[in-house]
This record gives structure tokens, C-alpha cells and sequence, in this order.
């Protein structure tokens, strides 16, 4: 899922304090999971940003909603009859959210409330790690399910390089040399040998090097 | 047992203190209280295993956040003790009125104009 993380309160208060009427706008989708800019987010939030500016003497109304999802036209279009009630929408969605909601309604200003960090997975209780930057042409098959394009720091595809020590990286020796679990579950799948042959150069076109990237199905179209 | 136990603060009951959440906390702000405290188990002796942990963390966040935004993270606080300990919850509630005292009116009950001061 889309890893997220709050933002400071005292940049969100300098990203509203100019407007007068602000909408708290959460997620119910990824950033509800990892607890940045859920149902609840949204009430810690709206709750501590009332009482900061009521405190500083500032007349402002600031109501919350949260959406099923911000990355989808439907949900999005539930805020069209209210969206002109207020000067600014503060979204806790991802990245993607925001900007989507900006696109949509065109005179409101959007502004993120949480920093989108990564592709990830949760590890534990608290902890998420990422697992994929979207390449575009996935080579788990070839790496044991392990990725060397995310989990790797040089993203090299035929590794391990000569920074990796004790199954650990050079960039920092917490973080689990890639390459070093590639070996290690070809090891324990019995394939072992595959680890000789060499991957070809890969096709980065479908990474961000081929710019802004579009998916298009026609079969699920209308 | 008949304890004189401070009068001017509310009954929240839950549960158990693990469903409490920040949220929860700030809006008793919001309306008008000067100060929090959540009273759970004993740590160690929690009937879930961890709600008088995860009530404990988030009553730090909550404090954190109290602090950032110019109310005072002091004005919440977190008490363990067991159900039997009756003298020990009134030791502590007094504490608590006789903290919020000190500190004064919250920030929030003086911005709205709110009379009299409440725990």
C-alpha cells in the first residue's frame, strides 16, 4: 500500500492559518491503515487545529469528512455540492489524492496534510518498509521475490556490489543487503544456480525515466 | 467507605482504558475542561494484556500535541491503579484538581469565556 506519514502540526498550521473556512478531507484507503490520515487523523487533527486558532483569537470553521477514497472520480464527486462552502481543502490522502482533488475542483485550494513516503509494507506495529517503486516491468521472478530495485540503494541488478557486509549495506548497517536475501532465498528454494546467470540490461522506459506514466485497459473500459 | 473526593470533574467511563484515543482526549479540551487525567489498571495486571500500555502512549501524544498547539501537555496525565484502590483514586483525583489549579484555566475554556473551572 501507499506508506504515508503525518505532517508536523506546525506546518500544517502555516499552510491554513490564511483561510477562514478549511475542510479536513480524509482517506479511508491506505493512509487510514497506516495511520496517517484516517477517520481518526482527521478528528486529532481538526479537533487540535480548532483549538489553536480559537486560542490565537482566529475565527475559523473547520469541519472534517472522510471519503471511501480520494484517487477515485465517484468519491471525489461527493464533495462537489459542499466544496464551495470552504476556502481550502486540507487532504490527508496520498499524493495522489490531493492532487486529484485539486485537478476536480479547480478554485478551491488543496493543500496535503501527511508526507507520501513510499510503496511498503507493515513489518510490525508502527513500522512500514518499502517493498516497490513502481518500475513498470517486474523482475521478482528472476530475484527470488525479493526486490533489488527497491531494496537495493544503486538498484543493481546483478549484485551483490562490493558494499555489502555481513548480509548488511554499506549505506547503512541496519538495512539488509538486498542482494544478500536474493542469495540467501534462492539458497532455501534450492535454485541456487539461477543466481549464475546475468540479468540483461533492464528496460527503464517504464520506470520514471520515461516520464509521467499513464496505464491504460481497454478491456475494462466502458 | 466514605472518602471526600474532589467534585468538580466528570466520569468518563470505559471498557478499558486501551479504548481511549487521542481524539478523545482533545475533545474534552475542546469542550471546556482544563484538564485530563485516564485512571486504567495497574500496569501489568491489564485484563487485555496492553490497553493501560496503548492508553498510556496515546495520552503522551496527546500531551505532545497539546504542548505544540500552546495548551499545555501538562494538562494531561495518566494514573495506574487497581479497582480495589478507592483511597488511591481519590489521592490521585485530588492531585489532579489541585494540579489543575496551579495551572489555571485552560487557554481554550478562557478563548470561549467559559465560567467556572473544571478538571
Amino acid at each position: 500500500m501507499i506508506i504515508a506519514e503525518k505532517k508536523p502540526i506546525e506546518e500544517i498550521i502555516q499552510e491554513v492559518k490564511e483561510y477562514g473556512r478549511i475542510l479536513i478531507l480524509g482517506c479511508n484507503e491506505c493512509v487510514t491503515v497506516c495511520e496517517a490520515g484516517g477517520k481518526k487523523e482527521v478528528q486529532v487533527l481538526a479537533s487540535a487545529l480548532r483549538m489553536y486558532f480559537l486560542k490565537e483569537g482566529m475565527e475559523k470553521t473547520i469541519d472534517e469528512r472522510t471519503l471511501e477514497r480520494q484517487c477515485d472520480h465517484e468519491y471525489l464527486e461527493e464533495l462537489r455540492e459542499d466544496i464551495d462552502r470552504y476556502d481550502a481543502v486540507l487532504s490527508l490522502a496520498c499524493g495522489v489524492g490531493v492532487q486529484f482533488a485539486a485537478e476536480k475542483y479547480m478554485e478551491t485550494p488543496l493543500l496535503p496534510g501527511v508526507n507520501t513516503t513510499c510503496l511498503g509494507a507493515n513489518e510490525q506495529r508502527g513500522v512500514w518498509t518499502e517493498r516497490c517503486q513502481a518500475c513498470g516491468s517486474c523482475v521478482l521472478a528472476s530475484t527470488a521475490g525479493i526486490c533489488p530495485v527497491s531494496r537495493c540503494a544503486k538498484r543493481v541488478l546483478n549484485g551483490p556490489c562490493g558494499g555489502s557486509s555481513d548480509g548488511k549495506c554499506e549505506i547503512n548497517k541496519e538495512l539488509d543487503c538486498a542482494w544478500q536475501l536474493i542469495i540467501d532465498r534462492l539458497k532455501a528454494l534450492g535454485r541456487l544456480e539461477e543466481y549464475e546467470s546475468v540479468a540483461p540490461i533492464k528496460d527503464w522506459s517504464t520506470d520514471r525515466a520515461g516520464g509521467p506514466r499513464k496505464t491504460v485497459r481497454e478491456d475494462v473500459q466502458i | 467507605m466514605r472518602l471526600k473526593c474532589p467534585s468538580n470533574f466528570r466520569i468518563v467511563r470505559l471498557p478499558c482504558t486501551g479504548k481511549i484515543d487521542i481524539h478523545h482526549i482533545l475533545r474534552s479540551f475542546e469542550k471546556g475542561a482544563d484538564g485530563v487525567y485516564v485512571v486504567g489498571c495497574r500496569e501489568g495486571e491489564c485484563h487485555y494484556t496492553s490497553g493501560n500500555f496503548r492508553a498510556r502512549k496515546r495520552v503522551e501524544q496527546a500531551s505532545s500535541l497539546l504542548d505544540k498547539i500552546g495548551i499545555g501537555g501538562e494538562r494531561v496525565r495518566m494514573y495506574n491503579l487497581s479497582s480495589g484502590e478507592a483511597p488511591l483514586f481519590v489521592q490521585y483525583s485530588a492531585e489532579m484538581d489541585e494540579h489543575v489549579r496551579e495551572l489555571g484555566p485552560s487557554p481554550v475554556r478562557k478563548a470561549k469565556g467559559i465560567g467556572e473551572q473544571v478538571a
